[in-house]
């Protein structure tokens, strides 16, 4: 590996404006995407996995906003780009696959239509572009592409409709794709389907993924890096084995002892983490997850936790591996 | 039950009126509608002269000190006959809400709560009294019974009649199958008790905001009728018999089209702006034309 | 498509045939005779016992009511009491005038309102969204007679620049006959239109889809009028349909203000005469009209919104 990282996000702080005042949704995010790889993001509901994928491509809420640090693509900071960069950016260098597919394609336009528009910058002539979405459609597994152009999306199930986002996504081979949790609205079989799609398509056009999940199993399978997230932090991240197999955070080790696909014995209660995310508008000093971490002494209270090398392929943000304080 | 409770209890009252106060065109629609319906409480106390005494000074006067609005074609004073007619305006509004709201709730009740079968007829007969416009409609009763103040109320009440069953009738149908509905049923309680303890305070708000925000209509009906000859018969001043005779002598004096027109556009703007907000404030859910 | 619209002709019918027995229900129930209004007070009793006989009015209701709608339905709407002209002629005649008003007037608040909303929702919460959201308000609840009258008042009277009486000879005095009127009955659409387009608009644009067309790089020019005003349009089509009624209402007012031809002069003139059978005729036709622009205006969503198509 030896050109910088595709994507590098350096830093990252996001505020969203609430009348209950300043939401600090995240706070220091540091995350490095390689050309060609698969990096996950995992946490639960509300740790700002979703808020990063929206940031990268510069399409924040209107009342986000980011206080600091920088998302560099290629070197340049997406946080800085002009309207009309980051418009340049999207659909081009970097695509997005949203979580329902049933409300992401716009219901009163055909489908060729949708695909035709987006490739409004590249050279050709509408039959060739129409072509090149006919066969992307036919490349994704829509049976009989040419014609399902005239078709508009209610037309086809969640699952096809999905299909049909990645064919738009990919029809203009960008460099980075997210996928913000693709597969939640899907049932169990087409999960399976749309992750082996994505995986093919991801080698053949050869390009980097960030995606967004909670499902950790989705996540071992088809990423190759994993960044887990908690409270608008990274807590742990790395080589998705290493990271899996020796979880070295507390949060990490709980996230992956409530996966229900591996619990081992048999049992009547489902295992969660106790208590619940803390307040994002006065955020708590020292280590964010302390109040639920069973592992929690007087430091983790009063001083926020560095990133430290847990192997040789991981990190985490943990007092506890600070070997040295602890003897 | 807590939750209809907390439209009663006067602290959230005291949050409305705050929310209000804060809405600036919603406090203007509110001031205009306390004038008016002001004006018409205390009418007989307010108006100078007698709205239908013939003055001896000039016809088709521009105001002056005497008469602050002028005086019509027949010399009567028009500030009189403007305070009057807005007396006649709040009793039709009032008279008509009334009744469409009553009868509206109970025939949306019935659609709501009763079988199947006789729901269809009503939407029917709903739809089929819809699809009449109203002044056409009031112009055809107009023939069968003649015109008068009580043709107005009938005429504008049957015609709202729709509009309020349809609102009560959808809020039956979501709480007939609501969870402690079924309870209550299941416990044994009537349909009468189930209608009025749990239906009713549901289903009264939302009709009062849509009766709020009705007056500009029934008022610019009443006008309208009265206008066409087909309304308030002369020498009562309706706001739209002073339009009607102003009309007629438009190239001799505006102060008549402009002092009996004038009212009817501060009442519709302060009864829209003032529904509008309550509206906003109660219930944002809630469209007009359901 | 085809069974859809077939249902809903055949539900537009009923809708018609209903209204028609109200009013024929209201006629009967009423106390006092037909006859009598329409002759007046002084008609001598042999007058009277002929005119009921023409009317039909001696035999049962349930075989009026049969007679009416057999003689509906092959276009005959009874004679004028007066002239004994066929009042389906009459109607007939009258109705181009009151058909171009409302369209004439619509059409320019459409072509006015879509726009503003479109424009007010983009630019929200700036001066001149509040500007339009007042104004919207405000126009919306003036009655189109009040309207009229200080268009009158205004352009006929004190500058003279427009007629107010007629509807004129030859089209391009037609037309210079029409802009009072049309704006009269167009004005307050201009609020309504204005204001369900700019909801809808901040609706639509909150949707994912349009999330996705900006993710895509689509420039916000080309999501805007492709993408978010179409759907946005829909609402707005339901109320013009659904408008039609108040449109005739006012129709009826413009008419009798401005000395123009039209089914409501024509039934205002019909009622001060007690002329029975044109009232009902012009009621009929009006409310059919009604019926048929809901039906019209369900139509054109269908073709607008490709989901509403096959749902039905």
């Amino acid at each position: 590996m030896t050109d910088a990282p595709l994507l590098q996000v350096r830093d990252l702080s996001i505020d969203f404006g609430t009348p209950r005042g300043r939401l600090h949704a995240l706070r220091g995010i540091n995350v490095d995407v390689p050309k060609g790889r698969i990096m996950g993001l995992v946490g639960e509901s509300g740790c700002g996995k979703s808020t990063l994928a929206y940031a990268l491509s510069g399409l924040l809420a209107g009342n986000g906003q980011v206080t600091g640090g920088a998302i560099l693509m290629d070197g340049q900071d997406v946080t800085k780009m002009s309207d009309r960069q980051l418009r340049d950016m999207r659909g081009q260098r970097v695509s997005m696959i949203f979580q329902d597919p049933m409300t992401a394609l716009n219901p009163v336009i055909t489908i060729g239509r949708q695909m035709l528009d987006i490739q409004y910058r590249d050279p050709g002539t509408s039959a060739e572009k129409r072509a090149r979405a006919a066969a992307m459609l036919d490349r994704v597994g829509i049976p009989d592409a040419a014609a399902q152009l005239g078709s508009y999306p209610h037309q086809f199930s969640g699952g096809m409709r999905q299909r049909v986002c990645i064919a738009m996504a990919l029809l203009t081979k960008p460099d980075l794709l997210i996928a913000d949790e693709p597969t939640t609205a899907l049932d169990a079989t087409l999960e399976v389907q749309i992750i082996e799609l994505l995986r093919e398509l991801q080698q053949e056009i050869g390009c980097a993924i960030v995606f967004v999940s909670h499902h950790l199993g989705t996540v071992a399978e088809l990423c190759d890096d994993v960044t887990v997230m908690y409270a608008g932090e990274v807590v742990e991240q790395g080589d998705v084995r290493s990271v899996f197999h020796a979880p070295a955070h507390p949060y990490t080790q709980a996230l992956l002892e409530c996966d229900p696909a591996r619990i081992k014995e048999a049992t009547r209660h489902l295992p969660t983490i106790a208590g619940t995310l803390p307040d994002l508008v006065n955020v708590p000093e020292g280590c964010i997850f302390a109040p639920r971490c069973a592992h929690a002494w007087d430091r983790c209270r009063a001083e926020h936790p560095a990133a430290r090398r847990a192997s040789a392929h991981h990190t985490a943000a943990c007092h506890l591996l600070d070997t040295e304080a602890r003897t | 039950m807590t939750e209809t409770a907390t439209y009663k209890s006067p602290s959230a009252l005291r949050i409305y009126l705050g929310q209000l106060a804060q809405n600036p065109m919603g406090l203007m629609g509110l001031i205009l509608v306390l004038i008016v319906v002001g004006t018409a409480i205390f009418a007989p106390w307010l108006a100078p002269y007698d709205p239908n005494q013939i003055m001896l000074g000039p016809r088709m006067g521009s105001p002056s000190a005497a008469h602050w609005l002028g005086t019509d074609h027949l010399g009567r004073d028009l500030l009189s006959r403007v305070i009057a007619g807005g007396r006649i305006a709040m009793l039709v509004a009032v008279a008509t809400l009334g009744a469409a709201m009553t009868i509206g709730l109970a025939l949306g009740l019935i659609a709501g709560y009763g079988p199947k079968w006789l729901d269809n007829i009503l939407l029917l007969v709903f739809d089929a009294i819809r699809s009449f416009p109203v002044i056409v409609f009031g112009l055809a009763v107009v023939t069968l019974i003649g015109p008068s103040l009580y043709t107005v109320i009938l005429v504008v009440a049957i015609t709202s009649i729709p509009i309020y069953a349809r609102i009560v009738r959808t809020q039956t149908q979501t709480l007939r199958s609501a969870e402690f509905i079924l309870a209550e049923k299941a416990m044994g309680a009537s349909t009468f008790r189930i209608l009025g303890l749990h239906v009713l305070p549901n289903v009264l708000g939302p009709l009062l905001i849509l009766a709020s925000m009705d007056v500009p209509m029934v008022i610019a009906t009443e006008a309208g009728l009265s206008f066409l000859g087909m309304g308030v018969r002369p020498p009562a001043p309706s706001w739209g018999t002073i339009l009607n005779d102003g009309y007629n002598f438009i190239r001799n004096s505006p102060w008549p089209v402009i002092a009996g027109s004038v009212p009817i556009i501060l009442v519709t703007l302060g009864f829209t702006f003032l529904g509008e907000a309550l509206r906003d404030i109660f219930d944002p859910k809630l469209r007009r034309n359901l | 498509m085809a069974i859809y619209a077939l249902q809903r002709v055949f539900l537009s019918a009923l809708i018609i045939a209903v209204a028609v027995t109200l009013l024929n229900v209201m006629l009967h129930l009423v106390p006092g005779d037909p006859a009598v209004m329409v002759l007046g007070p002084r008609a001598t009793p042999e007058l009277i016992e002929r005119t009921r006989e023409a009317m039909g009015l001696d035999r049962p209701f349930a075989i009026q009511m049969m007679t009416f709608f057999g003689n509906l339905l092959r276009g005959d709407m009874g004679t004028d009491v007066f002239t004994g002209r066929s009042v389906t002629t009459i109607v007939m005649e009258a109705l181009p005038y009151t058909l171009s008003l409302i369209s004439v007037s619509i059409l320019w608040a459409a072509a006015i309102g879509i726009p503003l909303g479109a424009y007010s929702s983009i630019r929200r919460n700036t001066w001149i969204d509040r500007v339009t959201g007042v104004l919207s308000v405000g126009t919306i609840s003036i009655p189109s007679f009040v309207m009229a009258l200080y268009g009158v008042l205004i352009f006929a009277v004190w500058l003279g620049w427009l007629p107010a009486i007629g509807a004129g000879e030859g089209l391009g005095d037609q037309i210079i006959h029409l802009i009072l009127p049309a704006f009269a009955v167009g004005v307050s659409w201009v609020g309504y239109i204005a204001r369900i387009v700019r909801a809808s608009m901040l609706e639509v644009m909150g949707e994912s889809h349009v999330r996705m067309a900006r993710a895509f790089g689509l420039t916000e020019r080309r999501i805007t009028r492709a993408y978010v005003l179409r759907i946005a349009v829909l609402p707005a089509v339901t109320l013009i349909g659904a408008g039609v009624a108040h449109l005739f209402s006012a129709a009826v007012f413009v008419e009798v203000i401005f000395a123009r031809p039209g089914i409501g002069a024509l039934i205002v003139a019909a009622v001060n005469e007690r002329n029975y059978p044109i009232v009902l005729g012009a009621v009929l036709i009006t409310t059919a009209i009604i019926v048929l622009a809901t039906l019209i205006s369900d139509l054109v969503i269908a073709w607008l919104d490709p989901r509403q198509r096959e749902g039905l």
